[in-house]
Order: C-alpha cells, then sequence, then structure tokens
C-alpha cells in the first residue's frame, strides 16, 4: 500500500532515525507535548464551560474568548509540532494503532464542531453572550460536544502509549 | 533518597491484594493517567490565567480579585483529584515511583508550588513567573517519571 510506503519513508528520514535512536530526545519531546496538551485541554475547557453556561459567567463570552484562545492556538501549534516528530519516529506502528486513530477522528469531530459553532450560532455571540446571562442551547451543546472530544483525544493519546508495541501489524 | 526502608516498604505495597489487583486489571493505570493529565490541564490552564493576568498581559480590564476567585479554586479542586489518582498510580507500581528521584523531584516541586499559588493573590511579575516554571517543572518531571 502506497501509504504504508510513504510511512516507512517518514520513519528513515534523519530526524526520525534521531528521535528514535536518542535516549532522551524522545522523552523531552514527549513531555512538551503533555505540556502543550494540558494548555490546550485547559484553555478551551475555560471557554466550554463558560458555553456551556457552568462558569466564569461574570465575564461577556467573547471578552473570555478574546482572553483564551490566543494561548490556545499557541499551545495548539506546540502540540502539533511536537506530535509530528514523536509520530515521525514511529510512524507505521502509530499510523496502525486504533486508539491512535481514535485520537484523531476525536480531533477531526472537535475541528467541525468548532467550525460549525462559529459559523452559526458563535456568530451572534456579542448579544448572547453578555455577562451573567443565560447561553443559547445550540451554544451549551458545542461547548459540551468540545468538552467531550477533548476528554476523548486526552483519553486515546494516553491509551496508545500502552498498546503501540502490542498493536498487531496491517500488512 | 532510597533507603532499605524505602524499598522493603515498595516490595510490601507490591504484594498487598489491592496492588496485585491494579497490575491485574490492565485498563486501570491508564484510566486513572487520563483523569491525572485531565486534572492538571484544569491547573496548568488556570495558573496560565492568573499568571498573563499579574503580567499584565490578558484581563487587565477586570480587578485581580475576580480573576483569582475564578481560577484559583480550580486548583485547589483539581489537587485531591491528583493526590487520589496519583495515590493509585504508586499502589499499582510503588517501586517505579516512590523509589524514583524524577518522582521525589516532583513532590519537592509540588510542594514549592503550592506555597507559591498560594501567595498568587499579591500583585507581583516575579510570583506570577515563579508558579508557571514551578507547574512546568511538575509537569516535565511527571512524564519523566516513566523514563528513570
Amino acid at each position: 500500500m502506497e501509504i504504508d510506503a510513504l510511512l516507512r519513508a517518514l520513519e528513515a528520514t534523519s530526524v526520525a532515525t534521531v528521535i528514535r535512536e536518542n535516549e532522551s530526545l524522545f522523552p523531552w519531546i514527549e513531555s512538551l507535548h503533555v505540556l502543550a496538551i494540558t494548555m490546550v485541554i485547559g484553555s478551551i475547557a475555560i471557554v466550554d464551560l463558560r458555553l456551556i453556561g457552568l462558569a466564569s459567567l461574570e465575564r461577556a463570552a467573547a471578552r473570555l474568548t478574546s482572553d483564551v484562545l490566543p494561548c490556545t492556538w499557541a499551545a495548539f501549534a506546540g502540540a502539533v509540532i511536537t506530535g509530528s516528530l514523536l509520530f515521525s519516529s514511529n510512524a507505521f506502528n502509530y499510523a496502525h494503532n486504533s486508539y491512535f486513530q481514535a485520537k484523531f477522528v476525536c480531533l477531526c469531530l472537535a475541528g467541525i464542531n468548532m467550525a460549525v459553532f462559529h459559523l452559526g450560532v458563535g456568530r451572534a455571540i456579542a448579544r448572547w453572550g453578555a455577562a451573567a446571562q443565560t447561553t443559547p442551547l445550540p451554544a451549551r451543546i458545542a461547548g459540551a460536544a468540545s468538552l467531550l472530544l477533548w476528554i476523548g483525544v486526552v483519553a486515546f493519546g494516553r491509551w496508545t502509549g500502552f498498546t503501540l508495541h502490542a498493536t498487531p501489524l496491517v500488512s | 533518597m532510597r533507603t532499605q526502608a524505602l524499598d522493603r516498604f515498595c516490595s510490601w505495597l507490591e504484594q498487598t491484594p489491592l496492588s496485585q489487583a491494579i497490575q491485574a486489571a490492565g485498563w486501570v493505570v491508564p484510566t486513572v493517567q487520563t483523569i491525572h493529565i485531565l486534572a492538571i490541564a484544569a491547573v496548568m490552564s488556570s495558573v496560565l490565567m492568573l499568571d498573563l493576568r499579574l503580567l499584565g498581559m490578558v484581563g487587565r480590564d477586570q480587578p485581580l480579585e475576580r480573576v483569582t476567585s475564578r481560577f484559583r479554586p480550580v486548583i485547589w479542586w483539581a489537587l485531591p483529584i491528583l493526590l487520589a489518582t496519583g495515590v493509585v498510580m504508586i499502589i499499582g507500581e510503588p517501586a517505579r515511583s516512590l523509589a524514583n528521584p524524577v518522582f521525589q523531584l516532583k513532590m519537592l516541586l509540588l510542594l514549592a508550588a503550592i506555597a507559591v499559588t498560594a501567595g498568587l493573590h499579591k500583585d507581583s511579575r516575579i510570583i506570577a513567573i515563579l508558579s508557571l516554571s514551578l507547574w512546568v517543572g511538575i509537569v516535565f518531571a511527571g512524564r519523566w517519571i516513566a523514563y528513570y
């Protein structure tokens, strides 16, 4: 299969080889990845809880979003870079791991959820998101879906680490 | 620090029925680790929001007390969850954690971070930078436990 050849080629690059063979490079990059992920998920949760109507109600939703989202995006960029480096070191096994695949399904769904929110109910955030105001149902649903999907990202990510070498290889 | 008494305690704990049960059920450790990471995410984002406010980079239009009363309770609520899930991991693999120098370093950093976080209401840039550095160090030490 062409994708498998591509994965093997990625593993053979010098960057991937260095990460795989150096004793401490993988844990360092992994630590940065965990740090970035905690920042991504924690900051998204602050927005999600506001959208659901459970926390930060004293602050206007649009204000809170502009406080938090720059941190989210910066951390997300860090998570993507470190994640790509970790992936390259063992691309074939990661790509064939079902937990890893589930993590990416959650990630894509979280992205779609965010896009739907911004194109839909999120456009009127200035109107319904005033301080101490009850949030509309679509915003609450978007917040709850986001929270659940990001919890899924963490759970499947952690499970990947425990199952990576036990995954039967699909040839 | 690695004493004979600590080693004896670890091998005793390893043999307890609870530890054996955690070791036998493969799902327990990844599950509590997931909860542990989610609680850490709550701490890290709350510390970040508090510290960015102290540094004057975010939310300067609202009073410091409001930011503190919104985010610091999150840290105090997350700590018991971190402790409970951490204890499950220790019981499951005592020697990997208790006798591990990185784990011991993590606990020292944690004590320092709690002390500094308790002082976060003071409008001080040094406290802001110090607390964020300590919590970042805790995350790094946490991941490195697996490699020592």
